[in-house]
Protein backbone atom coordinates (compact mmCIF):
# COMPACT_ATOMS: atom_id res chain seq x y z
CA UNK A 1 0.00 0.00 0.00
CA UNK A 2 1.26 3.42 -0.83
CA UNK A 3 0.45 6.34 1.36
CA UNK A 4 -0.99 9.74 0.78
CA UNK A 5 2.28 11.24 2.02
CA UNK A 6 3.91 10.05 -1.19
CA UNK A 7 1.53 12.09 -3.31
CA UNK A 8 3.44 15.28 -2.72
CA UNK A 9 7.19 14.93 -3.08
CA UNK A 10 9.55 17.11 -1.05
CA UNK A 11 6.80 18.61 1.06
CA UNK A 12 5.80 20.99 -1.75
CA UNK A 13 2.14 21.91 -1.34
CA UNK A 14 0.17 20.64 -4.31
CA UNK A 15 -1.45 24.05 -4.73
CA UNK A 16 1.86 25.51 -5.94
CA UNK A 17 1.79 23.44 -9.13
CA UNK A 18 1.23 25.58 -12.22
CA UNK A 19 -2.45 25.75 -13.09
CA UNK A 20 -3.15 24.58 -16.67
CA UNK A 21 -4.54 27.37 -18.87
CA UNK A 22 -7.51 25.43 -20.16
CA UNK A 23 -8.64 23.29 -17.25
CA UNK A 24 -11.48 21.63 -19.11
CA UNK A 25 -9.33 20.48 -22.00
CA UNK A 26 -6.68 19.21 -19.60
CA UNK A 27 -9.29 17.38 -17.53
CA UNK A 28 -10.84 15.82 -20.61
CA UNK A 29 -7.41 14.54 -21.66
CA UNK A 30 -6.78 13.10 -18.17
CA UNK A 31 -10.22 11.50 -18.14
CA UNK A 32 -9.48 9.93 -21.53
CA UNK A 33 -6.23 8.45 -20.27
CA UNK A 34 -7.95 7.20 -17.10
CA UNK A 35 -10.73 5.52 -19.11
CA UNK A 36 -8.20 3.94 -21.46
CA UNK A 37 -6.29 2.47 -18.54
CA UNK A 38 -9.48 1.08 -16.97
CA UNK A 39 -10.55 -0.39 -20.35
CA UNK A 40 -7.17 -2.11 -20.65
CA UNK A 41 -7.73 -3.61 -17.18
CA UNK A 42 -4.83 -1.53 -15.86
CA UNK A 43 -4.39 -0.39 -12.28
CA UNK A 44 -4.76 3.08 -10.79
CA UNK A 45 -2.20 4.10 -8.15
CA UNK A 46 -2.47 6.89 -5.55
CA UNK A 47 -0.36 9.41 -7.49
CA UNK A 48 -2.41 8.98 -10.68
CA UNK A 49 -5.13 11.37 -11.75
CA UNK A 50 -8.62 9.97 -11.11
CA UNK A 51 -12.14 11.34 -11.46
CA UNK A 52 -13.45 12.84 -8.23
CA UNK A 53 -16.43 10.46 -8.19
CA UNK A 54 -14.08 7.44 -8.47
CA UNK A 55 -12.07 8.74 -5.51
CA UNK A 56 -15.20 9.40 -3.45
CA UNK A 57 -16.69 6.00 -4.21
CA UNK A 58 -13.47 4.28 -3.16
CA UNK A 59 -13.12 6.31 0.04
CA UNK A 60 -16.67 5.38 0.97
CA UNK A 61 -16.31 1.71 0.10
CA UNK A 62 -12.85 1.14 1.61
CA UNK A 63 -13.61 3.03 4.82
CA UNK A 64 -16.90 1.17 5.26
CA UNK A 65 -15.01 -2.04 4.70
CA UNK A 66 -12.44 -1.02 7.35
CA UNK A 67 -15.16 -0.04 9.82
CA UNK A 68 -16.80 -3.43 9.27
CA UNK A 69 -13.59 -5.23 10.22
CA UNK A 70 -13.23 -3.15 13.39
CA UNK A 71 -16.87 -3.40 14.50
CA UNK A 72 -16.77 -7.08 13.53
CA UNK A 73 -14.33 -7.66 16.39
CA UNK A 74 -17.07 -6.85 18.91
CA UNK A 75 -19.61 -9.71 18.56
CA UNK A 76 -16.81 -12.30 18.62
CA UNK A 77 -14.65 -10.53 21.20
CA UNK A 78 -17.48 -11.06 23.67
CA UNK A 79 -16.84 -14.81 23.44
CA UNK A 80 -13.09 -14.84 24.09
CA UNK A 81 -13.53 -15.18 27.84
CA UNK A 82 -16.30 -17.75 27.36
CA UNK A 83 -14.62 -20.05 24.82
CA UNK A 84 -15.15 -23.70 25.78
CA UNK A 85 -11.44 -24.67 25.76
CA UNK A 86 -7.99 -23.11 25.74
CA UNK A 87 -7.57 -24.22 22.11
CA UNK A 88 -10.77 -22.47 21.00
CA UNK A 89 -9.83 -19.40 23.01
CA UNK A 90 -6.40 -19.14 21.35
CA UNK A 91 -8.02 -19.57 17.92
CA UNK A 92 -10.64 -16.92 18.62
CA UNK A 93 -8.07 -14.42 19.92
CA UNK A 94 -6.02 -14.95 16.73
CA UNK A 95 -9.11 -14.44 14.57
CA UNK A 96 -10.22 -11.27 16.35
CA UNK A 97 -6.66 -9.93 16.12
CA UNK A 98 -6.73 -10.65 12.37
CA UNK A 99 -9.93 -8.62 12.02
CA UNK A 100 -8.18 -5.70 13.71
CA UNK A 101 -5.29 -6.12 11.27
CA UNK A 102 -7.67 -6.20 8.29
CA UNK A 103 -9.18 -2.94 9.48
CA UNK A 104 -5.70 -1.39 9.61
CA UNK A 105 -4.72 -2.56 6.08
CA UNK A 106 -7.95 -1.05 4.79
CA UNK A 107 -7.69 2.25 6.65
CA UNK A 108 -4.17 2.60 5.17
CA UNK A 109 -5.54 1.94 1.68
CA UNK A 110 -8.27 4.57 2.17
CA UNK A 111 -5.73 7.09 3.45
CA UNK A 112 -3.90 6.93 0.12
CA UNK A 113 -6.97 8.65 -1.34
CA UNK A 114 -6.47 11.74 0.81
CA UNK A 115 -8.73 11.06 3.78
CA UNK A 116 -7.21 10.90 7.27
CA UNK A 117 -7.53 8.15 9.87
CA UNK A 118 -9.12 10.58 12.32
CA UNK A 119 -11.67 11.72 9.72
CA UNK A 120 -12.69 8.12 9.15
CA UNK A 121 -12.90 7.33 12.87
CA UNK A 122 -14.94 10.46 13.39
CA UNK A 123 -17.38 9.42 10.66
CA UNK A 124 -17.74 6.00 12.30
CA UNK A 125 -18.07 7.30 15.84
CA UNK A 126 -20.64 9.96 14.99
CA UNK A 127 -22.74 7.40 13.12
CA UNK A 128 -22.21 9.08 9.73
CA UNK A 129 -20.35 6.10 8.23
CA UNK A 130 -21.96 2.72 7.70
CA UNK A 131 -20.48 -0.68 8.41
CA UNK A 132 -21.71 -4.15 7.52
CA UNK A 133 -25.15 -4.62 9.05
CA UNK A 134 -24.41 -8.23 9.88
CA UNK A 135 -22.65 -7.06 13.05
CA UNK A 136 -25.81 -5.45 14.36
CA UNK A 137 -27.18 -8.86 15.31
CA UNK A 138 -26.38 -10.53 18.64
CA UNK A 139 -24.18 -13.61 19.18
CA UNK A 140 -26.39 -15.55 21.59
CA UNK A 141 -24.29 -18.66 22.22
CA UNK A 142 -21.05 -20.43 21.32
CA UNK A 143 -22.52 -21.97 18.15
CA UNK A 144 -22.92 -18.42 16.81
CA UNK A 145 -19.15 -18.01 16.86
CA UNK A 146 -18.73 -21.07 14.62
CA UNK A 147 -21.53 -19.97 12.31
CA UNK A 148 -20.02 -16.49 11.98
CA UNK A 149 -16.76 -18.07 10.83
CA UNK A 150 -18.44 -20.44 8.41
CA UNK A 151 -21.21 -18.25 6.94
CA UNK A 152 -20.38 -14.60 7.69
CA UNK A 153 -16.70 -14.95 6.84
CA UNK A 154 -17.64 -17.27 3.97
CA UNK A 155 -19.87 -14.55 2.53
CA UNK A 156 -17.17 -11.96 3.12
CA UNK A 157 -14.60 -14.08 1.24
CA UNK A 158 -17.01 -14.43 -1.72
CA UNK A 159 -17.21 -10.63 -1.79
CA UNK A 160 -13.51 -10.02 -1.25
CA UNK A 161 -11.94 -12.43 -3.74
CA UNK A 162 -13.06 -10.42 -6.80
CA UNK A 163 -11.86 -7.26 -5.01
CA UNK A 164 -8.29 -8.61 -5.26
CA UNK A 165 -8.60 -7.58 -8.94
CA UNK A 166 -10.03 -4.14 -8.14
CA UNK A 167 -8.73 -1.34 -10.38
CA UNK A 168 -7.38 0.63 -7.42
CA UNK A 169 -3.97 -0.82 -6.54
CA UNK A 170 -3.80 -0.23 -2.77
CA UNK A 171 -7.30 -1.68 -2.23
CA UNK A 172 -6.52 -4.74 -4.36
CA UNK A 173 -3.25 -5.36 -2.50
CA UNK A 174 -4.97 -5.06 0.89
CA UNK A 175 -7.57 -7.58 -0.29
CA UNK A 176 -4.95 -10.15 -1.32
CA UNK A 177 -3.59 -10.10 2.22
CA UNK A 178 -7.07 -10.18 3.79
CA UNK A 179 -8.24 -13.11 1.65
CA UNK A 180 -5.22 -15.23 2.58
CA UNK A 181 -6.00 -14.77 6.27
CA UNK A 182 -9.77 -15.00 5.95
CA UNK A 183 -9.55 -18.59 4.76
CA UNK A 184 -8.40 -19.61 8.26
CA UNK A 185 -11.45 -17.79 9.71
CA UNK A 186 -13.93 -19.76 7.66
CA UNK A 187 -12.25 -23.12 8.20
CA UNK A 188 -11.90 -22.73 11.96
CA UNK A 189 -15.61 -21.86 12.20
CA UNK A 190 -16.72 -24.80 10.11
CA UNK A 191 -14.43 -27.20 11.96
CA UNK A 192 -15.74 -26.00 15.33
CA UNK A 193 -19.31 -26.69 14.12
CA UNK A 194 -18.29 -30.16 12.87
CA UNK A 195 -17.06 -30.84 16.38
CA UNK A 196 -20.33 -29.71 17.94
CA UNK A 197 -22.29 -31.88 15.48
CA UNK A 198 -20.47 -34.92 16.91
CA UNK A 199 -21.73 -34.00 20.38
CA UNK A 200 -25.03 -34.28 22.25
CA UNK A 201 -28.45 -33.58 20.76
CA UNK A 202 -28.46 -30.26 22.66
CA UNK A 203 -25.21 -29.24 20.94
CA UNK A 204 -26.55 -30.24 17.52
CA UNK A 205 -29.68 -28.20 18.20
CA UNK A 206 -27.54 -25.20 19.08
CA UNK A 207 -25.78 -25.39 15.70
CA UNK A 208 -29.05 -25.72 13.79
CA UNK A 209 -30.58 -22.83 15.75
CA UNK A 210 -27.58 -20.58 15.01
CA UNK A 211 -27.67 -21.50 11.30
CA UNK A 212 -31.40 -20.70 11.23
CA UNK A 213 -30.82 -17.27 12.75
CA UNK A 214 -27.84 -16.27 10.56
CA UNK A 215 -28.65 -17.74 7.11
CA UNK A 216 -30.91 -15.03 5.74
CA UNK A 217 -28.81 -12.25 7.20
CA UNK A 218 -25.77 -13.65 5.39
CA UNK A 219 -27.64 -13.68 2.07
CA UNK A 220 -28.53 -10.01 2.63
CA UNK A 221 -24.82 -9.20 3.19
CA UNK A 222 -24.34 -9.12 -0.59
CA UNK A 223 -26.55 -6.06 -0.81
CA UNK A 224 -29.80 -5.27 -2.62
CA UNK A 225 -30.76 -7.13 -5.82
CA UNK A 226 -29.08 -5.85 -8.99
CA UNK A 227 -32.30 -4.22 -10.14
CA UNK A 228 -32.30 -2.05 -7.00
CA UNK A 229 -28.63 -1.09 -6.88
CA UNK A 230 -28.16 1.75 -9.34
CA UNK A 231 -24.50 2.33 -8.36
CA UNK A 232 -23.46 -1.21 -9.31
CA UNK A 233 -23.10 -0.44 -13.01
CA UNK A 234 -20.76 2.49 -12.34
CA UNK A 235 -18.70 0.35 -9.95
CA UNK A 236 -18.40 -2.31 -12.64
CA UNK A 237 -17.44 0.30 -15.26
CA UNK A 238 -14.63 1.50 -12.99
CA UNK A 239 -13.36 -2.01 -12.29
CA UNK A 240 -14.05 -1.56 -8.58
CA UNK A 241 -16.76 -4.19 -8.65
CA UNK A 242 -16.16 -7.31 -10.73
CA UNK A 243 -19.34 -9.32 -10.02
CA UNK A 244 -22.84 -8.06 -9.25
CA UNK A 245 -24.58 -8.51 -5.88
CA UNK A 246 -26.85 -11.23 -7.27
CA UNK A 247 -23.98 -13.10 -8.94
CA UNK A 248 -22.02 -13.16 -5.68
CA UNK A 249 -25.07 -14.21 -3.68
CA UNK A 250 -25.70 -17.11 -6.06
CA UNK A 251 -22.07 -18.21 -5.84
CA UNK A 252 -22.33 -18.18 -2.05
CA UNK A 253 -25.52 -20.27 -2.00
CA UNK A 254 -24.07 -22.77 -4.47
CA UNK A 255 -20.90 -23.15 -2.40
CA UNK A 256 -22.66 -23.36 0.95
CA UNK A 257 -25.44 -25.91 0.30
CA UNK A 258 -23.05 -28.90 -0.03
CA UNK A 259 -21.12 -27.70 3.05
CA UNK A 260 -24.37 -27.70 5.06
CA UNK A 261 -25.08 -31.24 3.88
CA UNK A 262 -21.67 -32.47 5.08
CA UNK A 263 -22.18 -30.68 8.37
CA UNK A 264 -25.61 -32.28 8.78
CA UNK A 265 -27.70 -29.13 9.15
CA UNK A 266 -30.56 -27.80 7.05
CA UNK A 267 -30.75 -24.27 5.67
CA UNK A 268 -33.97 -22.49 6.71
CA UNK A 269 -35.42 -21.99 3.23
CA UNK A 270 -38.27 -24.24 1.99
CA UNK A 271 -37.73 -22.92 -1.55
CA UNK A 272 -34.08 -24.00 -1.68
CA UNK A 273 -33.98 -26.37 -4.68
CA UNK A 274 -31.42 -27.49 -7.27
CA UNK A 275 -32.29 -26.06 -10.67
CA UNK A 276 -30.96 -28.45 -13.28
CA UNK A 277 -31.56 -26.04 -16.12
CA UNK A 278 -29.72 -23.10 -14.52
CA UNK A 279 -27.09 -25.30 -12.91
CA UNK A 280 -27.61 -23.36 -9.68
CA UNK A 281 -29.57 -23.61 -6.43
CA UNK A 282 -32.83 -21.62 -6.41
CA UNK A 283 -33.61 -19.87 -3.17
CA UNK A 284 -36.46 -17.92 -1.57
CA UNK A 285 -37.09 -14.19 -1.20
CA UNK A 286 -34.97 -12.11 1.19
CA UNK A 287 -36.71 -9.79 3.67
CA UNK A 288 -35.27 -6.47 2.46
CA UNK A 289 -37.43 -4.40 4.82
CA UNK A 290 -35.63 -6.00 7.73
CA UNK A 291 -32.27 -5.39 6.04
CA UNK A 292 -32.94 -1.68 5.47
CA UNK A 293 -34.35 -1.28 8.94
CA UNK A 294 -31.04 -2.56 10.36
CA UNK A 295 -28.94 -0.50 7.93
CA UNK A 296 -30.86 2.57 9.03
CA UNK A 297 -29.93 2.07 12.66
CA UNK A 298 -32.81 0.06 14.07
CA UNK A 299 -31.27 -3.42 14.28
CA UNK A 300 -31.05 -5.20 17.64
CA UNK A 301 -27.45 -4.15 18.38
CA UNK A 302 -26.74 -0.94 16.37
CA UNK A 303 -26.67 1.30 19.43
CA UNK A 304 -24.73 -1.13 21.59
CA UNK A 305 -22.01 -1.73 18.96
CA UNK A 306 -21.45 1.96 18.32
CA UNK A 307 -21.47 2.79 22.03
CA UNK A 308 -18.89 0.04 22.73
CA UNK A 309 -16.67 1.29 19.92
CA UNK A 310 -16.90 4.95 21.03
CA UNK A 311 -16.13 3.96 24.63
CA UNK A 312 -13.05 2.00 23.52
CA UNK A 313 -11.83 5.01 21.52
CA UNK A 314 -12.42 7.46 24.38
CA UNK A 315 -10.89 5.14 26.96
CA UNK A 316 -7.75 4.89 24.80
CA UNK A 317 -7.28 8.66 24.45
CA UNK A 318 -4.84 8.91 27.39
CA UNK A 319 -2.63 6.26 25.79
CA UNK A 320 -2.59 7.90 22.35
CA UNK A 321 -1.81 11.30 23.86
CA UNK A 322 0.70 9.84 26.29
CA UNK A 323 2.64 8.08 23.52
CA UNK A 324 2.92 11.34 21.57
CA UNK A 325 3.97 13.26 24.67
CA UNK A 326 6.59 10.61 25.43
CA UNK A 327 7.95 10.84 21.89
CA UNK A 328 8.17 14.67 22.14
CA UNK A 329 10.00 14.42 25.47
CA UNK A 330 12.48 11.84 24.15
CA UNK A 331 13.16 13.96 21.09
CA UNK A 332 13.73 17.09 23.19
CA UNK A 333 16.11 15.16 25.45
CA UNK A 334 18.11 13.79 22.50
CA UNK A 335 18.42 17.26 20.99
CA UNK A 336 19.59 18.70 24.32
CA UNK A 337 22.24 16.01 24.66
CA UNK A 338 23.41 16.61 21.12
CA UNK A 339 23.66 20.38 21.70
CA UNK B 1 -23.33 10.20 19.42
CA UNK B 2 -20.76 12.99 19.18
CA UNK B 3 -19.12 12.60 22.59
CA UNK B 4 -15.87 11.46 21.00
CA UNK B 5 -12.92 12.99 22.84
CA UNK B 6 -10.61 14.93 20.48
CA UNK B 7 -7.07 13.52 20.40
CA UNK B 8 -4.00 15.79 20.61
CA UNK B 9 -3.31 14.85 17.01
CA UNK B 10 -2.94 11.79 14.84
CA UNK B 11 0.08 9.55 15.34
CA UNK B 12 2.42 10.06 12.37
CA UNK B 13 2.45 7.66 9.44
CA UNK B 14 5.23 5.10 8.84
CA UNK B 15 6.05 2.90 5.86
CA UNK B 16 6.83 -0.72 6.67
CA UNK B 17 9.40 -2.86 4.80
CA UNK B 18 9.83 -6.55 5.55
CA UNK B 19 12.54 -9.08 4.75
CA UNK B 20 10.60 -12.31 4.39
CA UNK B 21 13.67 -14.51 4.79
CA UNK B 22 17.41 -14.29 5.07
CA UNK B 23 18.93 -13.66 1.66
CA UNK B 24 16.00 -11.65 0.27
CA UNK B 25 15.59 -7.88 0.18
CA UNK B 26 13.28 -5.84 2.39
CA UNK B 27 10.05 -5.19 0.52
CA UNK B 28 7.42 -2.51 1.08
CA UNK B 29 4.35 -4.15 2.60
CA UNK B 30 2.18 -1.35 3.97
CA UNK B 31 1.91 1.54 6.35
CA UNK B 32 0.74 2.27 9.88
CA UNK B 33 0.42 5.05 12.45
CA UNK B 34 2.71 5.09 15.48
CA UNK B 35 3.98 7.69 17.95
CA UNK B 36 7.69 6.80 17.56
CA UNK B 37 10.06 4.42 15.79
CA UNK B 38 10.12 1.80 18.54
CA UNK B 39 6.33 1.65 18.67
CA UNK B 40 6.19 1.55 14.86
CA UNK B 41 8.43 -1.52 14.87
CA UNK B 42 6.33 -3.31 17.47
CA UNK B 43 3.10 -2.49 15.67
CA UNK B 44 4.56 -3.54 12.32
CA UNK B 45 5.38 -6.88 13.97
CA UNK B 46 1.74 -7.24 15.11
CA UNK B 47 0.09 -5.95 11.94
CA UNK B 48 2.28 -7.45 9.22
CA UNK B 49 4.02 -10.56 10.60
CA UNK B 50 1.37 -12.48 12.52
CA UNK B 51 2.21 -15.58 10.50
CA UNK B 52 5.99 -15.41 10.44
CA UNK B 53 6.02 -13.35 7.26
CA UNK B 54 9.32 -11.76 8.22
CA UNK B 55 12.72 -12.04 9.86
CA UNK B 56 13.54 -8.32 9.77
CA UNK B 57 11.52 -5.08 9.65
CA UNK B 58 12.38 -1.52 8.61
CA UNK B 59 10.08 1.38 9.46
CA UNK B 60 10.51 4.79 7.80
CA UNK B 61 8.53 7.98 8.50
CA UNK B 62 6.33 8.37 5.40
CA UNK B 63 7.08 12.07 5.25
CA UNK B 64 10.76 11.20 4.69
CA UNK B 65 10.07 9.47 1.38
CA UNK B 66 10.62 11.45 -1.79
CA UNK B 67 8.67 10.06 -4.72
CA UNK B 68 8.99 10.77 -8.44
CA UNK B 69 6.35 13.10 -9.85
CA UNK B 70 3.50 11.22 -11.57
CA UNK B 71 3.17 14.12 -14.03
CA UNK B 72 6.78 13.63 -15.13
CA UNK B 73 6.37 9.90 -15.70
CA UNK B 74 6.92 10.23 -19.46
CA UNK B 75 10.03 12.40 -19.52
CA UNK B 76 11.45 10.60 -16.48
CA UNK B 77 11.17 7.02 -17.70
CA UNK B 78 10.63 7.07 -21.46
CA UNK B 79 14.23 7.92 -22.46
CA UNK B 80 15.08 4.27 -21.71
CA UNK B 81 12.34 3.01 -24.03
CA UNK B 82 14.41 3.18 -27.25
CA UNK B 83 17.67 1.85 -25.85
CA UNK B 84 17.04 -1.75 -26.74
CA UNK B 85 20.82 -2.31 -27.16
CA UNK B 86 20.95 -2.40 -23.35
CA UNK B 87 19.30 -5.82 -23.45
CA UNK B 88 21.19 -9.05 -24.22
CA UNK B 89 18.52 -10.14 -26.73
CA UNK B 90 19.57 -7.23 -29.01
CA UNK B 91 22.65 -9.19 -30.08
CA UNK B 92 22.51 -12.09 -32.56
CA UNK B 93 24.98 -14.83 -31.68
CA UNK B 94 25.46 -17.96 -33.89
CA UNK B 95 23.77 -21.08 -32.53
CA UNK B 96 27.03 -23.06 -32.48
CA UNK B 97 28.36 -20.72 -29.76
CA UNK B 98 25.80 -22.23 -27.40
CA UNK B 99 24.75 -20.53 -24.22
CA UNK B 100 26.25 -17.08 -23.66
Amino acid sequence: MYTQAMDIPDGQPAALKPVPKDINAAEAELQKRFDARIDADGRIEPQDWMPEAYRKTLVRQISQHAHSEIVGMLPEGNWISRAPSLKRKAILIAKVQDEGGHGLYLYSAAETLGTSRDQMFDALHTGKAKYSSIFNYPTLNWADVGVIGWLVDGAAIMNQIPLCRCSYGPYARAMVRVCKEESFHQRQGYESLLQMMKGTQAQKDMVQDAVNRWWWKCLAMFGPPDADSPNSAQGMRWGIKRLTNDELRQKFVDATVPQAQVLGVTLPDPELKWNEERGHWDFGAIDWDEFWNTVNGNGPCNKERLATRVKAWNDGAWLRDGALAHEAKQRARTMKEAA
Amino acid sequence: MSNTAPALKEWPLWEVFIRSKQGLEHKHCGSLHAADARQALQMARDVYTRRQEGVSIWVVPSAQITASEPDDKAEFFEPMGDKIYRHPTFYEIPDEVGHM
